[in-house]
């Protein structure tokens, strides 16, 4: 619709700051309609900031874009008609019933026949016999596919979901993800973020934030062939020594145990090979070259911009 | 909602009427909330029920058994006949019976007593030889209008005691003084002047509190944040948020009204359906003021102590607590910009003179310019967006 060449999310230089702390800056970003975008970083890092945004909850301080081919700083009220917005902390009335919870989202959008509504939806999320229960009382992976049973009641086209499977069980988190897959098949675009690598791997494509910077984006294989990132898996014997003595050397960014395993991985290959080769054919190690897993990848790209911006 | 289930059938969006649709979807939203507040509920019945028996009952502004103690310079039969006629009213009781000034004085001092009647030497003989002596009156000016009611009550129930009396006769006038001018007015009974005060009262401090927590209750229990992100307009939230509560207002007035014609014989001169009317506008005004102040508060605590400044200055500038006539000229402008001194005006007129509105032109119009003020505050204030 409206000419956006199928584009949900394309926005640039969006940057805005709290109390002269900057929280996101200058990002750019752009979201394939029908997709579903990953948006990872750690705790802080500018994801819920950005979100909001996008939603028409927070007025960025510079920056522009468009959202639905809606203008995010024009348009909120009609973005808001077409966006549903899962909040990071549980946000449906807990004195309200299920069904009382979805009727008054139904009302709000101007469905017709909110009743009607609000049963197929309890009917789908697989609460029917409980659309009394108080929402409070539910268990939080309930309560997660509630708030997203809210969210997509009145048919919007873009999901943003804050961290929604924040504390919950495995079980749950995959269901949750099986019925996102099934929401994006229909055309719906969804933003989600998470901290969680296994979701991030289920995303169609992914952003890497941190500190307020946008550190890498793509799919998952791109973002990890874009990290130059060379990695060794060592298993054997008295790793945990072997650890000690590669941390800090030269070459050598990130040393990371893995169960019975030991990453070591960094960006200049030459630097990285001399670093271990004393280590290399000591009896006992086995060493082999791997590719980086996307956590690596993650946890090297923090490490590097927390010195760049902190 | 496994991936194999058939999506549920697309609904319409509609268009028309989105503004009652979603001021709607906010009014059922806050009635079942209300309904499932079993507090706020209690507060809502109870409120009303017990500030009226304690104005009604406990707080009397008229004297009754008033610690009372007599100085007696003379052991006379007049003497003793005026002290029994002065018990007998109820009004006073007399703990103690000096015979010495000084006695006297430090029981009144003390706070002992609060009244106290000097009978002086030679009185019944001066009665009696027509030379109309001082009964004198000391009363305790600390709590005046308990004092003042006593000391105004006293001629009267003194000279029909006396008339009574065989010692005396019947004189064509007082054969004594009293040096305390009466103004007592037999029919100002308090309850009849605090019951339609207290409709106000009541109905400021509960349609405030309700409201001024109404806003900053979404905001701490995170439901703000999707609200927001919801199409709905402020104004569309501000009625959602007011009307259920015009209507808990009309039940707290039907109920304080109600007692206070039942209990304690109030009269309703005046039209009930104008009271009615004009009682839902000064009910929407308290509500819209709550809820401005809870668009400015930054959480409960503060809602609650806002509340409260609004709610003391009501209660002691409005003419509920001291005669509206008596205050300062500062303190009677503050007082016309509160809600509650106009509608002190409108329902003591309506109930206890049988006003009508010709005579409610100004206070009703005051009452709707604050109420448009409010609310429009409110709308401007309300932040859209969590910046």
């Amino acid at each position: 619709m409206n000419g956006d060449n199928g584009i949900a999310i394309d926005v640039k230089g969006l940057t805005k700051s709290f109390g002269g702390r900057e929280v996101v800056h200058d990002l750019s970003m752009q979201v394939k309609r029908g997709s579903i975008y990953g948006f990872l970083g750690p705790n802080g890092s500018g994801k819920t900031t950005t979100i909001r945004i996008l939603c028409g909850l927070l007025t960025p301080d510079s920056g522009e874009g468009t959202c639905l081919g809606y203008d995010i700083l024009r348009d909120a009220e009609k973005i808001k008609r077409q966006v549903g917005y899962m909040t990071q902390r549980f946000s449906l009335y807990q004195d309200l019933s299920v069904r009382e919870n979805l009727e008054f989202v139904a009302r709000l959008y101007g469905l017709a026949d909110a009743r009607g509504a609000a049963r197929d939806m309890v009917k789908r999320l697989g609460l029917s016999g409980r659309e009394e229960q108080l929402a409070g009382e539910l268990s939080g992976g309930w309560k997660q596919r509630l708030a997203l049973g809210a969210c997509t009641l009145p048919n919007p086209q873009l999901l943003l979901l804050d961290e929604p499977t924040a504390g919950v069980d495995p079980k749950a988190r995959r269901d949750f993800w099986n019925e996102i897959h099934a929401l994006a098949a229909d055309g719906l675009t969804v933003l989600v973020s998470t901290h969680y690598m296994d979701e991030a791997e289920r995303c169609h494509e992914i952003a890497y934030i941190a500190y307020g910077h946008l550190l890498a984006h793509g799919t998952v294989e791109q973002v990890i062939a874009k990290s130059a990132l060379t990695t060794y898996t060592v298993t054997g014997e008295g790793l945990n020594e072997l650890a000690a003595a590669l941390t800090g050397k030269p070459g050598i960014d990130m040393v990371a145990p893995f169960g019975t395993s030991l990453h070591v991985s960094g960006r200049d290959v030459a630097a990285l090979e001399a670093s271990i080769a004393p280590w290399r054919a000591k009896s006992g190690l086995h060493w082999h070259q791997s590719s980086p897993s996307l956590e690596d990848v993650f946890i090297e790209l923090m490490g590097r911009s927390k010195d760049n911006f902190q | 909602m496994s991936a194999v289930d058939p999506p549920a059938p697309r609904r319409e969006i509609r268009e028309r009427f989105g503004f009652l649709r979603r001021s709607y979807a906010m009014l059922i939203k806050e009635f079942i909330q209300l309904k499932r507040d079993r507090v706020s509920f209690a507060m809502i019945v109870m409120l009303p029920v017990m500030q009226l028996m304690l104005f009604g009952y406990a707080i009397n502004t008229t004297p009754h058994h008033l610690p009372s103690a007599v100085l007696l310079q003379e052991d006379s039969d007049l003497a003793r006949s005026i002290l029994k006629a002065l018990e007998n009213t109820a009004y006073f009781r007399f703990l103690h019976e000096v015979h010495d000034v000084e006695d006297f004085d430090n029981l009144l001092k003390s706070g002992k007593v609060l009244f106290g009647v000097e009978i002086p030497r030679g009185f019944e003989r001066a009665v009696r030889r027509g030379d109309r002596p001082a009964l004198l009156v000391a009363a305790d000016a600390t709590d005046p209008v308990a004092a003042s009611a006593a000391i105004g009550s006293l001629g009267m129930v003194v000279q029909t005691a006396l008339k009574h009396d065989l010692y005396i006769g019947d004189p064509p006038e007082m054969p004594f003084e009293i040096r305390a001018h009466a103004r007592y007015n037999p029919a100002a009974s308090s309850s009849l002047n605090i019951v339609p005060g207290l409709v106000g009262t009541i109905l400021t401090m509960t349609m405030l509190i309700f409201t001024a927590l109404s806003v900053t209750r979404e905001v701490e229990r995170g439901t703000m944040e999707s609200l927001l992100s919801m199409p709905i307009k402020p104004v569309e939230v501000m009625f959602g948020k007011i009307v259920p509560y015009v209507l808990v207002g009309f039940l707290q007035a039907f109920l304080i009204i109600g007692i206070g014609v039942g209990l304690f014989g109030v009269p309703v001169l005046g039209n009930l359906f104008l009271l009615a009317l004009l009682s839902t506008l000064f009910i929407t005004t308290n509500l819209s003021i709550g809820y401005t102040i809870s668009t400015v508060v930054q959480n409960q605590l503060q809602a609650m102590q806002m509340s409260m400044m609004f709610f003391l200055p009501s209660i002691l500038l409005s003419g509920f607590m001291f005669p509206f006539a008596g205050m300062p000229t500062w303190a009677q402008y503050v007082g016309e910009c509160l809600p509650l001194t106009h509608y002190l005006r409108i329902v003591r007129a309506i109930m206890l003179k049988g006003a009508s509105m010709q005579n409610l032109h100004f206070d009703t119009l005051a009452l709707a310019a604050l109420m448009l003020l409010a609310m429009t505050i409110a709308v401007t204030r309300f932040r859209r967006t969590l910046d």
